[in-house]
This record gives structure tokens, C-alpha cells and sequence, in this order.
């Protein structure tokens, strides 16, 4: 009996936009803003948009942990949304506004990233690019939220290191401070 | 360096309750005593991750994200069969693919029980596929879906054969061979006796056994007894395993996701014979490890392979699934437990038999706990490997105490109650720790322990429960381990080590305590790890990081120091034992002179300055010393307290709060402490309540080999989490520092457990307790055909 095969269906079902190999189409031309800089560049239409943005702009803030969305460590925001940046084929998101956690800070660090590291939500830190994108689309839409509100934005993202009470309380420590704010 | 000895006071005892002075005679090299925490400026504060900043700004640099010029992208071919033999194997299709440039088989895999006996192979034809996974060969291509797409050309013709993956089928003496020669013992931390081995069961290992458990069961007047099985759990690292390889004539340069930078060169030095000093082993930031990445895999000696051939660097990223699959895990147990004691709670006899299941490796044990936790003079403890064809299990976050501790806290639980003594006033009884005691009487007051209800007698269908549970772990040191400190002319510094931060921010700590040492702040100290380019560091595992390299960090600050103020004396018309340094000022014995750090610095006439510290013996000395690493005299405790719901109509366990109280002799920095003490709570909440392996009894194929399906706690299933950190001082080191990593997951499946039982009434011996495991055992399921 002759079988072929591998355990990593996944990594299988991706279209393969092979150099040298004529497999599907070619790469396709496309724009992003990307962090508020226009950027335009050929994509494969396999590619997600997670891949784009580590492979082709270097932006590998952007982490993948499951390439499946089970995860949120790849949170990226979508014209404003978070979303799960392996979970979008960047060829879908043509013209698209796109976020990353290197555009986060400006000449200081971001409330929610300075009360990251302050309460110390960060252990090994890889998911921690994509829970800081969650953190800022929340404190945005909702400036004053409960704990509650908190671990519901917070609920597609995992965390092995244990983060979680940290990052809880960075969050509404972040929301308080900009209370204060006028 | 001087042999001299000299005599130390240092402080002895626990903070609040009462530190006094131990005289311990040290090497004249070593730092001079440090003050209880409460007096020092750096050590024992919660100062920030010094690698925070670059982690929330996305600008860390972790494996995943090495590109380096001309890299390749590789992937590995996997057996589709939990057991096979390849009879015919052919890669020349793939070699011809397009973007291919290199092609490995692995002919003789790593990390799994080694067969003593079998005839020798060559070739790949004839190799046996023992899982579902096991790695056949590995492709280098331009792309990873070239290299991908060339992994389907590999032509190979298998023979399946008849293969097991469930552990009490796997112990039938007709069960399906995983492997049929004896398998070499292998014991951690101790000599090796070659164990027996009877079809898929090797062992027992009675090593532990002590007087006679038979007879003292006989006297006991209170017998409890309980078989408990917890499964296999992944480590679900979110980093998964990566590495790049450089091979090139001047020698090889790996960048690996690792635990042990160290180890893995010498490892590689060891497997491809490279003098070590050719080897070079790199890591910036690290994305988890809890035991997984401690060793070279045959993914990381596949990608070196592939290197070699293709003279061009190497990127190997395992995907999610092949982590679940093949990247090690925790593995299964079944543990019989019976326990005997007087009426006034002397423990009399205890005799475990245990069985577990590592796939196709050894390990599966239940640690030391038993033996170790409580006074009992007749134990007896009978563990063996059940060999099934799954992948193999590795040290997972405290391997063995995990499961150990999770069935016999509860039989301690159950003890007490027969013998109506609160589990608590138990504890008093046979756990002669004085720390641990301590610990108990803070954990129960601030828990509010005695607002605890008789087991079973909330009322309504949210029934809540508190239970408790304890933590035993042996204090581990590294002594194969060194730092250097260097002092640069402009006054800044630098600290330099081969250790890696895998998350628990060991760069921080060493970055207060050199600073303490020599008067400035964390934030002036440039810390340089992750790289065997420097003094070689210890492992991150084994709860050992902080013993074993934060001694050497301070007593190289100390020597460096010492080397300024010779070079520098003369300047101030003096001699160096007449120089004083006090608040990062520098004074003269007459006081005439007083010049702060930078200025001294500046007074070097070369560019730098420095020493290199090995790890020296903790002063009292060692309880056991083998290879590389030695166990401390007293072990590490912990005692942790769970309230729970639970549900009696949906079966579901919510925790509601948890309560840890731990000691890690001097805590450096609080903060970190409290990051990783959450971090074992949830994991052994996740443990507890939600993870498990499933293989398809079919096929061997793992169904849930991902991150949904395999679930883990996420943020809503997290309890209110409170963490009490002792500090305890022994005089043991020039920092007196140890661990808190796997101390702090030991007793939190068990401390639910007990909540449970406190909850409902009925005992949970079997993990994870699902909804469905906690109805069937109320009652409430129906009963399936
Ligand atoms: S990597 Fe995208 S959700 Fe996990
Ligand atoms: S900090 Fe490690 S996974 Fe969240």
C-alpha cells in the first residue's frame, strides 16, 4: 500500500503561491493603510492579512499563536474593529484602514500600554500585542467600562502565561486615569 | 580568587513572624550579607519588566520573527498512522520540486524511550512510526508552501500494524507491542536502575518505597483509600517551537524559542560533534515554554540539518496543530492510594501504586510529593510507564507533583474527615514544615477558612464549597551556571548571561540586583542574556532560574566593584580597603574624600572593568547534588485555598476565588512573583476544569489538536486571585533567592477538587471536571449503553 500524506491540514489547505511554480493566480496589486501610511503591494490571494503585514511589511508586532482564529494573539483593528488579522485574506480588505500594535504609540506610550507595564500584564508577552488592540477599541467605544465589560472584550483572547487579572486591572486602571483627563 | 573563608551573619526566619541571624562560614569572594528586603533600595521592590516597554509596543524580537538574508522555510513530513513501518521511502520527486533546496529524512528520532536491544537500522526503510505525528522528514524550501507542496512528493510505502492508545488496553499482556525490545531506564536527577519491562508496562520503580507500608496499614486504625486519573494535558506555549539554523564554515548559529540556551549548545555541540565553542544558541524574546522547549527536538535537528546541506540559514515553525501532536505534554495517570492513621491523625502508612501513560516515552511518574509532604514512616510507592502510541510526553510546569498532588491532597481531604478533624488542624499534625504552617495560618485567616460548611450541605442548586490543598516542590540550584558584570568607563554596566527570559522576567531581577549591589538603579543596568556568547546561565525550568543565577549576578557585582575600587584608590591617595561605597557614593576612611560611581568610573584607566561569578554551593550546603544542578535542604511549600460553585443542575464548576500563600526564600521582585503565581493558578485551573487530550481510538489521531477544541481558560472563567508571598530567610546564598514557578501550580487542582467534594458532597477523582464528569458523578446522567 502506497499513502502519502501529513498531520497539518491546515498548513495543507493554504493556496500556494509557489515563485517558479504556476499555481492559481498570480499576486494581485492592493493598497492598505496601514498605521495611517499608505501602503500598496502585491498580495497572493492566499495570504491573510496576518502574513502581509509580518512578512511583507516587516510588522511583526502582529503575532500568529493558531492561524485559525481561536486565539486573538494576531488582533489587528479593521477600519476601527479588532479582528483576528489570520482570520482575513488581505486580498478581502483592499483599501482597508489597518491598525497594528507598532502604530499604538505616539511620542509616549499609550494609556493602556503604560498601564500594562505598570501592572505587569505582560509575562512571556506574545499575546500581548493582540490583547493591547482589543484594550484600545475598548477604552475607545467605551471609556468607563465594568470589569464585566472587560473580561467580555477580552474573551477571545488566550493568554497561557495567566495574564488575565493583570491585564484586568491595567485596563481599568487605564480607563481611570483618562477619567482624569478633560 | 582567594579560597579564603570567612564568617557571615545573615538573616534567618520569616518576616513578621520572626528573623534573627544565622552564622554561616563563605568563601571570602562571596558579596557580604544582605539585609531582610525592608532595608534594601532595588531587591524587593516591584519594579517594571525591563523588557516591558518593547513587549506592549510590539518591537520585541522573538524567534517567529528572525528573518535572516537567504533564509529558507522548512516543514516536516508526519506519519499519517499511529504505528507503521516504512518500507520503501523515495525523495527524489520532492527534491526536484520547485523552490526546493534541501531534503532530510530522519532516520533515527530523538526524545522518546530509547530500545536497548534493537538490531540496527539503516536507511529509513524498516524505521517503525510508534504515532499519529512522528516525524519522518523535513523539506527546506524558498517558501513554507513550497516547502509544503514538496512534502506530498515524498514517495513512501507503509506497513501499518496494530497499534494502542488507551492505557489500560496498552496494559494487557496482549496488547499490540509500542515497542518490542526493553527501553532504556532513565530516572531525573539519580542514578538509573534498568527497570523491568513486561509488554507495554516498564517498571515498577519502588526507588522511593520506605519501611514497611504493608505492615503499618495493618495497624492503622483509619483506613482511606481512592483510585484518581488526571489526563493529558498540552502546553499550549503561545510562541509555538521555532527555530532558524545557520550553519556555515565558521560554525553554527541557531535562534531558537528555548528554555535553556545552554543546554541546547551543548546539546547540538554533543549531537553533531562541533567543539561548543562553534556552536552559538540565541534568543531575545520567548513566547512560553512550561517544559516543552528545555531540549533539542527533531524539529530543531532536522532544521540543522537542512542548513547544512542547503548552505543557507534555516526557519523551522511548527504549526498549531503538529504543537499539539508532537511538541510534548503532560502526561496521563492512574494513581491507587491508601492511606492509614491513628485516630489523633499520626499518618501511619501510605501505599501508592501508579501507572501512567507518556505516549512513547518515559516520565510519566507522580513526582515526589507523596514521599515527600508528610511525616510517615512505612510509604510505599510502586510507579510504572505504560508505553501506549501517542506522542511522546516532556516536563510540563511541576511534571510529576501536578498529578501527584492532585490525588493525594484529596486523600488527605478524605482522611480528615473520617477522622472528623478540620483538613487544616490534619496538617498541623504531619506536616512538620514551619514555613508551610505559617502559611496555612495566614491562608486560612485571610481566606476566611472557618466560614467552611460539613461537605455536601449547601443548600439549593448553586452549591458553594471551599476547599485547600498544599504544595510541596524541592528547591532546585543550578550550579553549572555563571554571570559577568562588567563596569564601562562612563559608569554604565552591563550584565551578561546565556539565561533566557521565557516570560518570568529574570532580566528584571538581575537588573535590581546588581544595581543594589553597587548603589544605582535597575534602570542603569544594561542586561544582556539569551546568548552563549555569555558566561553560561541556567535553564528556565525546574523553578531554579532565580536560585541559581541571581547569587553569581550579585557576588560578580560585588568582585567587580572590589576590582574598582583597587583600580582607583590610587587616585585618591589611598588604599582599597580604606574605600567604603554607601548610596552609590564612594568615601575615604577620613572621610576626606567622597566621589559617586560615574566619577569613579571615569578614573579606570581601560575601557572596562569586570568578573565572572559561578554559582557557588548554598552556604549550609546541599541535600543532593547530581550532575549539573543540586536539590537545596529545605524545600519549596505553599498552601492555596479554592471557593467554588458548582452548578448541580448543569454540572459546571465556577471558581469564584482562590487564595495562595507561597515562599520563595528573598523575593526579589513582588510584582513578577504575583505574575507568575496567577500564571499556575490558571493553569491548574485550566487543568482541573477544562484541558484534555483526545485521540480517536480508531485512527490515534488526535481530534482536538488546536485551540478551540482543546480548551483553555480564557479570561471570563478566571477567579478573583489573592497572593501572599513569605518572606523567608535560610542565610543559604549571596541572595538567599529561589523559585515560586512550579510551586505555584502543584496544589490548585487538588485545593478545586477538595471545594468540590466541600460543594457536593462527591468526590471528583478522575480530570477534567467537566460538566458532564460532575453530573455522572451527582447522579444526574443517564447512563450510557
Ligand atoms: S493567530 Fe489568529 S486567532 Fe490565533
Ligand atoms: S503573556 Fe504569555 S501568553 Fe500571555
Amino acid at each position: 500500500m502506497v499513502m502519502r500524506g501529513n498531520t497539518s491540514p491546515h498548513a495543507r489547505s493554504r493556496t500556494p503561491c509557489v515563485t517558479g511554480e504556476a499555481v492559481g493566480p498570480g499576486a494581485v496589486p492592493i493598497t492598505l493603510e496601514v498605521n495611517g501610511i499608505l501602503r500598496a503591494l502585491p498580495v497572493c490571494p492566499g495570504a491573510t492579512l496576518a502574513e502581509v503585514l509580518r512578512d511583507q511589511l516587516q510588522l511583526t508586532g502582529t503575532k500568529i499563536a493558531c492561524d485559525r482564529g481561536a486565539c486573538s494573539a494576531c488582533t489587528v483593528r479593521l477600519n476601527g474593529t479588532p479582528v483576528c488579522s489570520c482570520m482575513v485574506l488581505a486580498i478581502e480588505v483592499n483599501g482597508a484602514k489597518i491598525d497594528t500594535i507598532e502604530g499604538v504609540a505616539g511620542e509616549t506610550l499609550h494609556p493602556v500600554q503604560a498601564a500594562f507595564l505598570e501592572h505587569d500584564a505582560i509575562q512571556c508577552g506574545f499575546c500581548t500585542p493582540g490583547l493591547i488592540m482589543s484594550c484600545v477599541a475598548l477604552l475607545e467605544s467605551t471609556p468607563h467600562p465594568s470589569e464585566e465589560e472587560v473580561k467580555a472584550a477580552l474573551g477571545g483572547h488566550l493568554c497561557r502565561c495567566g495574564t488575565y487579572p493583570h491585564v484586568i486591572a491595567a485596563v481599568l486602571h487605564a480607563a481611570q486615569t483618562s477619567k482624569r483627563r478633560p | 580568587m582567594s579560597d579564603k573563608i570567612g564568617v557571615r551573619s545573615l538573616p534567618a526566619g520569616i518576616a513578621g513572624v520572626s528573623v534573627g541571624q544565622i552564622e554561616r562560614r563563605v568563601g571570602a569572594d562571596e558579596a557580604p550579607a544582605l539585609a531582610p528586603n525592608a532595608r534594601l533600595r532595588c531587591i524587593g521592590q516591584p519594579t517594571a519588566r525591563i523588557n516591558g516597554h518593547a513587549k506592549v509596543t510590539g518591537q520585541a524580537t522573538y524567534t517567529v520573527d528572525v528573518k535572516l538574508p537567504g533564509m529558507l522555510h522548512a516543514r516536516i513530513l508526519r506519519s499519517p498512522y499511529p504505528h507503521a513501518r516504512i518500507l520503501a521511502l523515495d525523495t527524489g520527486p520532492a527534491e526536484c520540486a520547485p523552490g526546493v533546496r534541501a531534503v532530510h529524512v530522519i532516520e533515527h528520532p530523538i526524545g522518546r524511550a530509547i530500545e536497548i536491544d534493537a538490531a540496527p537500522q539503516s536507511g529509513p526503510a524498516g524505521r517503525e512510526l510508534r504515532y499519529v505525528g512522528d516525524p519522518i522528514a523535513a523539506i527546506a524550501a524558498i517558501t513554507p508552501a513550497a516547502a509544503q507542496a514538496a512534502l506530498e512528493r515524498i514517495r513512501i510505502e507503509y506497513q501499518p500494524l496494530p497499534f494502542v492508545i488507551d492505557i489500560e488496553a496498552a496494559r494487557k499482556a496482549d496488547a499490540p507491542r509500542v515497542f518490542d525490545h526493553t527501553v532504556r531506564t532513565e530516572v531525573f536527577g539519580g542514578p538509573a536502575t534498568q527497570l523491568p519491562q513486561h509488554g507495554n508496562v516498564h517498571g515498577p520503580d519502588a526507588s522511593a518505597s520506605r519501611g514497611d507500608a504493608a505492615a503499618g496499614l495493618a495497624g492503622a486504625e483509619v483506613i482511606v483509600e481512592g483510585e484518581f486519573r488526571t489526563q493529558v494535558q498540552t502546553h499550549c506555549c503561545l510562541e509555538p517551537h521555532a527555530l532558524v539554523a545557520d550553519w556555515r564554515d565558521e560554525g553554527l548559529t541557531v535562534y531558537i524559542s528555548t528554555q535553556f540556551t545552554a543546554g541546547i549548545r551543548a546539546e547540538l555541540a554533543a549531537a553533531l560533534g562541533l567543539p561548543l565553542a562553534r556552536v552559538r544558541v540565541v534568543v531575545d524574546a520567548m513566547g512560553g515554554g512550561f517544559g516543552s522547549k528545555s531540549r533539542i527536538g527533531n524539529d530543531v535537528l532536522a532544521a540543522v540539518a537542512l542548513s547544512r546541506a542547503a548552505l543557507a540559514p534555516v526557519r523551522l515553525v511548527l504549526a498549531r496543530d503538529e504543537e499539539q501532536i508532537d511538541s510534548g505534554n503532560r502526561p496521563a495517570t492512574v494513581q491507587h492510594i491508601r492511606a492509614g492513621a491513628r485516630r489523633d491523625g499520626t499518618l501511619t502508612a501510605v501505599a501508592i501504586e501508579a501507572y501512567g501513560t507518556a505516549g512513547v516515552a518515559l516520565g510519566a511518574g507522580v513526582g515526589n510529593f507523596a514521599q515527600s509532604i508528610y511525616d510517615c514512616r512505612d510509604f510505599s510507592l510502586e510507579q510504572s510507564d505504560v508505553f501506549i502510541n501517542a506522542g511522546p510526553g516532556c516536563a510540563m510546569r511541576a511534571p510529576g507533583n501536578v498529578p501527584g498532588a492532585f490525588a493525594y491532597e484529596q486523600i488527605i481531604d478524605e482522611l480528615a474527615e473520617r477522622l472528623a478533624l478540620d483538613p487544616l488542624a490534619l496538617r498541623e499534625r504531619i506536616d512538620s514544615s514551619p514555613v508551610r504552617r505559617e502559611e496555612r495560618r495566614i491562608g486560612a485567616e485571610r481566606f476566611g477558612w472557618s466560614r467552611r460548611q460539613p461537605p455536601g450541605s449547601a443548600p439549593g442548586v448553586h452549591k458553594r464549597g471551599l476547599g485547600m490543598a498544599q504544595s510541596h516542590w524541592p528547591a532546585l540550584v543550578h550550579t553549572n551556571c555563571a554571570c559577568e558584570v562588567r563596569i564601562l568607563r562612563d559608569g554604565s554596566v552591563e550584565v551578561r548571561s546565556s539565561v533566557q527570559d521565557i516570560g518570568t522576567g529574570i532580566g528584571t531581577v538581575l537588573a535590581q540586583v546588581v544595581a543594589e549591589e553597587l548603589g544605582l538603579t535597575p534602570g542603569e543596568i544594561v542586561v544582556r542574556i539569551g546568548d552563549t556568547n555569555f558566561p553560561a546561565g541556567p535553564p528556565s525550568y525546574g523553578s531554579r532560574t532565580t536560585a541559581s543565577l541571581t547569587p553569581p549576578a550579585r557576588n560578580a557585582a560585588y568582585q567587580a566593584l572590589r576590582k574598582l575600587l583597587a583600580a582607583i584608590a590610587p587616585t585618591l591617595d589611598t588604599t582599597p580597603e580604606k574605600l567604603t561605597m554607601r548610596n552609590g557614593r564612594i568615601n575615604t576612611a577620613d572621610g576626606r574624600h567622597s566621589i559617586d560611581f560615574r566619577e569613579a568610573a571615569r578614573r579606570l584607566s581601560t575601557e572596562q572593568i569586570g568578573a565572572v561569578a559561578s554559582r557557588s554551593d548554598d552556604y549550609g550546603g546541599f541535600g543532593r547534588r547530581t550532575g549539573d544542578f543540586a536539590f537545596a535542604r529545605n524545600a519549596l511549600g505553599g498552601v492555596q485555598f479554592a471557593e467554588v460553585t458548582v452548578d448541580t443542575e448543569t454540572g459546571r464548576v465556577r471558581l469564584e476565588r482562590v487564595l495562595a500563600v507561597h515562599d520563595c526564600g528573598r523575593p526579589i521582585n513582588p510584582r513578577q512573583i504575583e505574575s507568575q503565581v496567577h500564571g499556575g493558578i490558571l493553569q491548574g485551573i485550566s487543568y482541573a476544569l477544562f484541558e484534555e487530550r483526545i485521540l480517536d481510538a480508531h485512527t490515534g489521531h488526535m481530534l482536538n489538536a488546536n485551540l478551540e477544541q482543546y480548551r483553555i481558560l480564557r479570561s471570563r472563567e478566571a477567579p478573583a486571585i489573592e497572593v501572599h508571598v513569605l518572606e523567608n530567610y535560610q542565610g543559604n546564598s549571596a541572595t538567599d533567592a529561589y523559585g515560586i514557578a512550579e510551586p505555584a501550580i502543584i496544589a490548585t487542582a487538588p485545593a478545586i477538587a477538595n471545594a468540590v467534594y466541600n460543594a457536593i458532597g462527591v468526590r471528583m477523582r478522575t480530570l477534567p471536571m467537566t460538566p458532564a464528569a460532575v453530573l455522572s458523578a451527582l447522579g444526574r446522567l443517564p447512563q450510557r449503553s
